[in-house]
């Protein structure tokens, strides 16, 4: 309805050219207009942390930027992380230690913990647990996530 | 040689931990989620609410509405059968949309279908809704005061002779002679549990599709058997046209077992003849479900050597305006009120309270955390006024192993003693600790289904790889894993040539339901059975293709044993299959029969039981609760995938954190929740908790399911709440009977612990006589150390 904006963004390394609503948000474009629907929605008012992904270098929660804010953005998603399918060792760390229960956090969370260890390589568990305290996991594991960053951490030195 | 390399095959499966089968999709965000499914032509759905709780409905005008563009359906009451249908997994008592009145916030009165989700939204704003707001009943005073209003319409309750009060069952459990007892000591309080919700992170979502003369509809349900039943009487279709697909929850815990808005859904796809979708928020999802709040009376009595004599409980449960599943959450959550305890005496008087909120439901724990947190800390006042050790309390009065602990019901089914020595050793428990800290220690105890009906399909394929076909639904609970290990142990497929099926009725035999952590038990038996269905194929097989007595071959795991040799299962089956191949077809079922006259229609088939502890330290100036150390003992029987049980534990210790330290439905005066949303409720993160955390297992094998297991995963947020209450009370003295135990309630406590000292004197309190671990400390400020980490 109403005006829509256009805009071009390249997401997961692939650029895009789209009509945007004015009021949609980035989530909106990657899970309705791009069929990304690993990035997740919850609370949709920037609490939870479903919604994370990676915007020019830096996490959001996408829930919270206009589609529109986006235009010659880059965006990374939990569908770019292993785009060869090889899974990178942070979600390989995620599925042996137990990180993953009904795994509907999980993309959130991994998004905002590759984003932890690309700034602070080898981080204390303090660390992992103010650098992810945005990501609610209801299932619980933080412990276990903790574990997993801070192997994924030990492994990649 | 041969052998030796054979004999691995199919081992280390069974109790060791591989990464999660569905785990791989759950880390690329390839696995699908309802929400994320979407079909041709398909039209989206959003629901009209008020805001008001209880409201009389004078009118809705949809014209506005309808003229939206891209508005396929304004759809209310008058648009469905008359009278409206009605629905409950127990009651029949819930319209698919608000007759006349509307009973709890957020209860819709209407939706809109439209081509967009802006579309709808748009319509959804114009649609004019006129009411009259009615004063609503949030509480249990409220409600049961005898000028209230009646929640429900008492000619919907013929012959109930409580038709005319706002309870709508009252449950009554006992044995031996309370008045006979001869208590040295009865101690007598009353403890609050607050009203909590879900907050799964994946909100609730639903699509509904006419399909031929039937329907499909695909939900976040955790009984999709239960939902297609329901829907095929409501829409008087037979069930094998009613399809329910249930792709696996994203996190359910209870709030997702039984029908919601999928009748509403299935109404309008009918109507419009095109699919419809409808995605809650967060916010109706809290007032989609929720867990029933409480208060509970315990009167403990007990001998001066610790020996319990009696227990009387008296259990008020507020449930929401209609029934859902909440009245037998309240009837099986208070049969288990006093605990594993030896008792002489029992009097429980459970109530289940309606009123005007969100219906509640079933919630990990299913009516038992509101009575443990009772009973627990009122078992811990015991020993305190006794000046015993409450770990020795409990040692002296547990059921031992065997022992019937509820006449009629299923005996003690494990060493629990075990348990609490666990988690008392690994607590520390009895060494000195700092000055400021205190610990404590709780235990829970819940009961495993009381019926239980599961099928399941294991067919062996011919390059012997397996596909198992179970109609639980893996939530998270890690179902699929267990599954897969099983079949994988007993026909000697590798784990990823292992395929489980779930979550389509259309597809997957009958299951009865995922709640009550029967699915390791039931299910697991029933997978368990089919494969050894298939083994018994593979030995007429055998017995066939080399000419012996069928009674000479043996299958264990992957392998054929025949009198002079051994061959993998691979090699028969071939052989056996022919040149046309094929399959093998297993089937098994497993049932938990019910038991008449038994008060809750059957006995427990396993008890979930678990010994928390924990040391706390408590910031005197601010009632900020920091828990230092947190030990988490589950008896589970064995533990088929010990870092799922792990993983569930310690998200059943956290969760309970929740209720236990922060969490709580707030209404205003008129019956509206204030707090609906992230940002107003919070649920723990990663910063909120215990600084040192340990789950720990005890594993008898002496579990009815596979290989010993019990059910789990409920056990271990019972005594979260008693355990940390009593931590606090250890650490300063005031014992606090009403959850959450936020900053402002401890805080509150300390004052008035202040307040009662001075004006006393420096006497001391005289309930700490005798046992050390209860004595007071002194009252200099202890401040929490900050931020070494
Ligand atoms: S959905 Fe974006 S933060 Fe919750
Ligand atoms: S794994 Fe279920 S919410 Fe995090």
């Amino acid at each position: 309805m109403g005006e829509t904006i256009q805009i071009v963004v390249t997401v997961n390394g692939r650029r895009r050219a789209l009509d945007v609503e004015p009021t949609a948000t980035l989530l909106d474009l990657l899970r309705d207009d791009l069929g990304l629907t690993g990035s997740k929605a919850c609370c949709l008012v920037g609490e939870c942390g479903a919604c994370t992904v990676r915007l020019n270098g830096r996490i959001v929660d996408s829930c919270l930027v206009l589609a529109a804010e986006v235009d010659g953005g880059e965006v990374m998603t939990i569908e770019g992380l292993a785009p060869d399918g090889r899974l990178t060792a942070l979600q390989e760390r995620f599925l042996d230690h137990g990180a993953v229960q009904c795994g509907y956090c999980t993309p959130g969370q991994l998004m905002a913990a590759t984003d932890l260890l690309a700034r602070i390589p080898h981080p204390t568990v303090a660390e992992v647990e103010e650098g992810l305290a945005g990501n609610l996991c209801r299932c619980g594991c933080y412990v276990q996530i903790t574990e997993a960053v801070l192997a994924a951490a030990e492994g990649e030195r | 040689m041969r052998a030796e390399a054979l004999s691995q095959v199919g081992l280390g499966r069974v109790g060791h931990s591989p990464q999660r089968v569905g785990g791989r999709t759950r880390v690329t965000g390839e696995q699908r989620y309802v929400g994320d499914i979407h079909l041709a032509d398909e039209l989206q759905v959003k629901l009209v609410t008020i805001p008001a709780a209880r409201a009389r409905i004078v009118a809705i005008d949809a014209a506005a509405a309808q003229a939206v563009p891209g508005v396929r359906l304004v759809f209310t009451p008058a648009d469905l059968p008359q009278p409206v249908p009605r629905f409950g997994p127990q009651f029949a008592d819930r319209p698919v949309l608000a007759v006349g009145e509307t009973k709890y916030h957020g209860e819709p009165v209407a939706a809109v279908a439209a081509e967009t989700v802006e579309a709808a939204e748009e319509a959804v704003r114009l649609v004019q809704v006129h009411y009259e707001e009615l004063p609503a009943l949030v509480t249990i005073g409220a409600a049961l005061d005898p000028a209230a209003p009646l929640v429900q319409d008492p000619s919907s309750r013929p012959g109930d002779p409580l038709a005319h009060t706002n309870v709508l069952r009252e449950h009554r459990y006992g044995w031996g002679d309370l008045d006979a007892q001869a208590a040295e000591l009865v101690v007598d309080h009353r403890y609050r549990f607050p009203m909590v919700t879900h907050f799964a992170i994946e909100p609730h979502a639903f699509l509904a599709a006419p399909d031929g003369s039937g329907i499909v509809v695909w939900s976040t349900i955790q009984h999709p058997y239960w939902l297609q039943r329901m829907l095929a009487k409501l829409l008087g279709l037979p069930l094998a046209k009613v399809r329910v697909i249930a792709p696996d929850p994203g996190g359910g815990f209870g709030g997702k077992q039984h029908t919601k808005y999928e009748p509403l859904l299935a109404f309008m796809a009918l109507r419009v003849g095109r699919p419809v979708r409808l995605v809650l928020s967060l916010e109706e999802s809290f007032q989609a479900a929720r867990r029933a709040a409480a208060e509970v009376q315990v009167r403990t009595g007990v001998c001066r050597d610790g020996t319990l004599v009696f227990q009387e409980i008296a259990a008020d449960y507020l449930i929401g305006a209609y029934a859902d599943i909440a009245d037998r959450v309240v009837g099986k959550g208070s049969y288990i009120a006093c605990g594993p305890y030896r008792l002489p005496a029992v009097r429980i008087v459970a109530r289940a309270i309606l009123s005007h909120t969100v219906p509640s439901t079933a919630f990990r724990g299913f009516g038992t955390p509101q009575v443990i947190w009772a009973v627990e800390s009122n078992i811990d006042e015991v020993a305190r006024r006794l000046g015993l050790d409450p770990l020795e309390l409990r040692l002296k009065n547990v059921a031992r192993k065997g022992e019937v602990f509820i006449p009629g019901d299923t005996p003690a089914d494990g060493d629990w003693a075990e348990s609490l020595r666990k988690a008392a050793e690994a607590i520390g428990w009895g060494t000195p600790r700092a000055p400021g800290r205190g610990r404590g220690i709780a235990l829970g105890i819940k009961l495993g289904p009381t019926t239980g009906l599961s099928y399941a399909t294991v067919r062996l394929l011919a390059d012997g790889s397996v596909i198992v076909s179970a109609g639980t639904s893996d939530m998270g609970q890690g179902a699929r894993t267990v599954f897969a290990q099983i079949a994988a142990d007993e026909l000697g497929a590798p784990l990823d040539w292992v395929t489980v099926v779930m979550g389509d009725t259309a597809v997957v035999p009958y299951d009865q339901q995922t709640s009550a952590s029967r699915s390791t038990v039931l299910m697991g038996s029933a997978v368990l059975r089919a494969c050894r269905d298939v083994q018994a194929q593979l030995r007429a097989m055998a017995a066939r293709l080399y000419e012996i007595d069928e009674a000479a071959v043996e299958v264990t795991r992957g392998i054929v044993r025949l009198p002079q040799r051994e061959l993998p299962i691979s090699v028969v089956l071939s052989e056996g299959l022919g040149p046309l191949g094929g399959e093998l077809i297993g089937t098994g079922e497993a049932r938990k029969e019910p038991v008449p006259g038994h008060p809750l229609g059957g006995t427990a088939a396993f008890y979930d039981f678990n010994c928390t502890a924990a040391e706390v330290e408590v910031d005197e100036d601010t009632g900020d609760v920091t828990i230092l150390r947190y030990v988490s003992v589950s008896d589970v029987g064995t533990a088929i995938n010990p870092l799922q049980v792990h993983a569930q534990d310690a998200g059943a210790a956290i969760m309970g954190l929740g209720h236990t330290l922060m969490e709580q439905y707030i209404f205003d005066e008129a019956g509206r929740i204030r707090n609906l949303g992230a940002i107003d409720y919070r649920i723990p993160t990663s910063m909120d908790l215990p600084r040192a955390f340990e789950t720990l297992l005890v594993e008898n094998g002496d579990g009815p399911g596979p290989y010993g297991a019990k059910g789990i995963s409920e056990g271990a947020l019972l005594p979260v709440a008693p355990a940390i209450a009593a931590a606090i009370r250890d650490g300063t003295g005031v014992a606090i009977r009403e959850l959450p135990l936020t900053p402002e309630r401890v805080w509150r406590a300390l004052r008035e612990r202040d307040a009662a000292e001075t004006a006393s004197d420096v006497q001391g309190v005289p309930l700490a006589e005798g046992f050390p671990m209860a004595a007071r400390h002194g009252k200099p400020s202890r401040r929490r150390q900050h931020g070494q980490g």
